[in-house]
């Protein structure tokens, strides 16, 4: 058996390895690839990982808070027909706020479930993913929404534009990183959601209000993907129902990657960061070396094990399970 | 039986029944068709749509009473099927004309296995998380499906395969005899053998049967290898007559088997369900699906009341057990 110990290389290796991982990764394909590197491809990637990104940290909120949410996928979808439909009804200006009002109205639902019934996340956030999917359809009537006018609206800025140089969706996955990296790192806020992820118990003991902080996680999961149904709808003009379809457990898998531990009371909004990049950029950079993009997924899949099993051997101080 | 259990198991039943009457008698006034609701042909037919997702759902009842989870079956089930129907093509196969059958059969069987042994090799020695182990194996298992063919669909007819699954046989369809089949099975094995009664005491209290003497992986492993061969069973019922696999096929299947599972009463901790009351779990959502096409409803309502009956059931079934503990204190 293999003995990791806490401090040394070795420890390093195993609490620090999924940065590591990545930077070994980044120089092996620029070494075999030099577009790899290049700035333009560089930002490419990073803007088309903004919106599972956007999704990824406010996911992150819930799964440091010990709970799931399956349903961003969906609610995803959600935002992204109610925009487009507002858009032409009510003008972009007034179909914005709406969308965000009637997205975080579901966000509070589930926290409300969740937080304040205290039913089973993954299953409630299970049966919002079907039943948010099935409101998505009554509201488009299972039909594709488009604008109608794409030339004649601002409302391309947020998922096509950009700011000195730098695409919206960059700055604004940046942007909301930055702010939601201090409120969980530096505020009272988010040391109440590791409190509660890492001990419930406790931290009612201790006078946190966790069915509160519990709510406030999903209202922000919520935020942020009424943020990327934005940048979605902007960039595409034109949605299917389906859209977000799969996504929740691709943001999932990012958070994981990260190094949040399903269980609650750990995990960073820099470490979910670097899970994103590393699912965007190995995506990319087996594009570029010219294999297909499916083959991702089975080395998402390696890397996903891998990261936490080195995670949980170097907690427990030995690589095999002690599960007889 | 006490009066617990019975509330809870008889619960999916009398949902059903519920379910039965409300679609008999609004249909009389709102069905477009003459059809009656509860009409013969009707009814077999929907046992024989439950199989797909029906036969899935009875293996997930013991990965999660067994207090594990598997969210790569539809996957599973995709790979299973491009098996099944891409080796009936291969050249030596097709020399041994309708033997080639059984023989797709067990190449497709076995893959399902594999999968499954694979999840439950990494769970037992790694100690990773059944949810984050299978979460992975869903994308992993989902990218083997595009390495096989591609984005093409993989298409093969056979019709000797296709009489016998359209067949009747006491008027119940091939599909809904390997639902039947694979339930009694399950059942027996969950409640006549020592392997069911240790994948309970393990989902109930592992630390508990750790002390008395069971051997947690090897029935981590078994139950992974049991839904992984449902899964690949489930696609060789549905696509025998189907013959058409697109790499897509199966993907959200796992969400629904696991709602399947949570209507019938099974607990997601682990150490409680039974796999009768998730037959009813899936004749229940089929049965709405049906119903509420039947009065006209739309049929993108059906996700709607699907997902809010799931989290009632689940409101409900806690307030149900908290009333059990006050009883009991008293």
């Amino acid at each position: 058996m293999a003995e990791l110990t806490k401090s040394g290389v070795a420890g390093v290796l195993a609490r620090q390895g999924i940065l590591i991982a990545f930077v070994i990764f980044m120089v092996g394909f620029a070494i075999a690839n030099q577009r790899f590197i290049a700035v333009d491809n560089v930002f490419g990637v990073i803007r088309s990982s903004a919106i599972l990104g956007v999704m990824a940290l406010g996911v992150t909120f819930v799964v440091i808070g010990g709970n799931l949410d399956l349903s961003v996928g969906s609610m995803m979808s959600f935002s992204t027909i109610v925009v487009l439909d507002l858009h032409d009804k009510l003008g972009p200006a007034l179909a914005i706020p709406a969308m965000f009002a009637l997205t975080l109205l579901l966000g509070a639902f589930i926290g409300f479930l969740v937080g304040y019934l205290k039913l089973n996340s993954l299953i409630v956030t299970l049966g919002m993913l079907s039943a948010i999917h099935g409101l998505t359809l009554t509201w488009s009537g299972g039909k594709n929404m488009d604008i109608a006018d794409k030339s004649g609206t601002w409302f391309g800025f947020f998922g096509q534009g950009s700011v000195m140089g730098i695409p919206m969706p960059i700055l604004m996955f940046a942007g909301l990183a930055a702010v939601l990296g201090i409120v969980l790192a530096r505020t009272p806020f988010g040391r109440k959601v590791y409190a509660v992820g890492g001990n419930g118990t406790a931290a009612t003991f201790s006078g946190v209000p966790r069915a509160r902080v519990v709510f406030t996680t999903y209202l922000l999961s919520a935020f942020c993907v009424a943020t990327a149904g934005l940048m979605q709808a902007s960039r595409s003009m034109g949605s299917q129902n389906t859209v977000g379809q799969g996504m929740e457990l691709e943001v999932l898998a990012a958070v994981i990657l990260g190094g949040a531990s399903l269980l609650g009371g750990s995990g960073t909004i820099f470490k979910t960061v670097i899970g994103v990049l590393i699912l965007g950029f190995i995506q990319n950079g087996l594009l570029l070396v010219g294999l297909e993009f499916y083959v991702q997924y089975v080395v998402t899949w390696t890397i996903i094990i891998l990261a936490v099993w080195l995670d949980i051997a170097a907690k427990r101080g030995r690589l095999w399970s002690p599960i007889a | 039986m006490n009066k617990e259990t019975l509330i809870k198991q008889g619960g999916i039943w009398v949902f059903i029944l519920v379910e039965l009457a409300f679609f008999s008698i609004a249909g009389e006034f709102l069905s477009v068709t003459d059809v009656a609701f509860m009409d013969y042909g009707n009814m077999l037919l929907l046992l024989k749509q439950s199989a797909p997702i029906g036969i899935i759902a009875l293996g997930m009842t013991i990965v999660m009473i067994n207090g594990n989870i598997d969210l790569s079956v539809g996957a599973t089930f995709a790979l299973a099927a491009i098996v099944l129907l891409d080796s009936m093509t291969w050249p030596f196969m097709q020399a041994l004309g309708d033997w080639a059958i059984p023989l797709a059969w067990l190449f497709a069987l076995l893959t399902g296995t594999v999968l499954g042994a694979i999840n439950g090799l990494i769970v037992w020695k790694t100690g990773v998380d059944a949810f984050i182990v299978t979460l992975g194996a869903m994308l992993g298992y989902r990218g083997l499906v595009f390495m096989y063919n591609g984005e093409q669909p993989t298409s093969h007819l056979n019709w000797t395969l296709v009489d016998f699954a359209e067949a009747q046989f006491l008027g119940l369809h091939t599909a809904t005899w390997f639902l039947l089949g694979a339930a009694l099975v399950l059942w027996l094995v969950m409640t006549r053998t020592v392997h069911g009664r240790n994948a309970y005491a393990i989902g109930n209290n592992r630390e508990a049967a750790v002390n008395a003497g069971i051997r947690v992986g090897p029935h981590f492993l078994w139950n992974f290898m049991l839904i992984g061969f449902l899964a690949a069973l489930s696609a060789v019922v549905f696509y025998s007559e189907s013959g058409s696999v697109n790499p897509n096929d199966g993907m959200l299947y796992e969400l629904w088997a696991i709602t399947a599972v949570v209507l019938g009463g099974t607990k997601l901790t682990g150490g409680y369900g039974s796999i009768i009351s998730t037959l009813g779990g899936v004749i229940a959502i089929q049965l709405l699906r049906k119903g509420l096409g039947h009065i006209g409803a739309d049929t993108e309502t059906v996700n709607l009341v699907i997902g809010l009956i799931l989290i009632a059931v689940l409101f409900l079934d806690r307030q149900l057990n908290r009333r059990g503990k006050e009883e009991l204190k008293t």
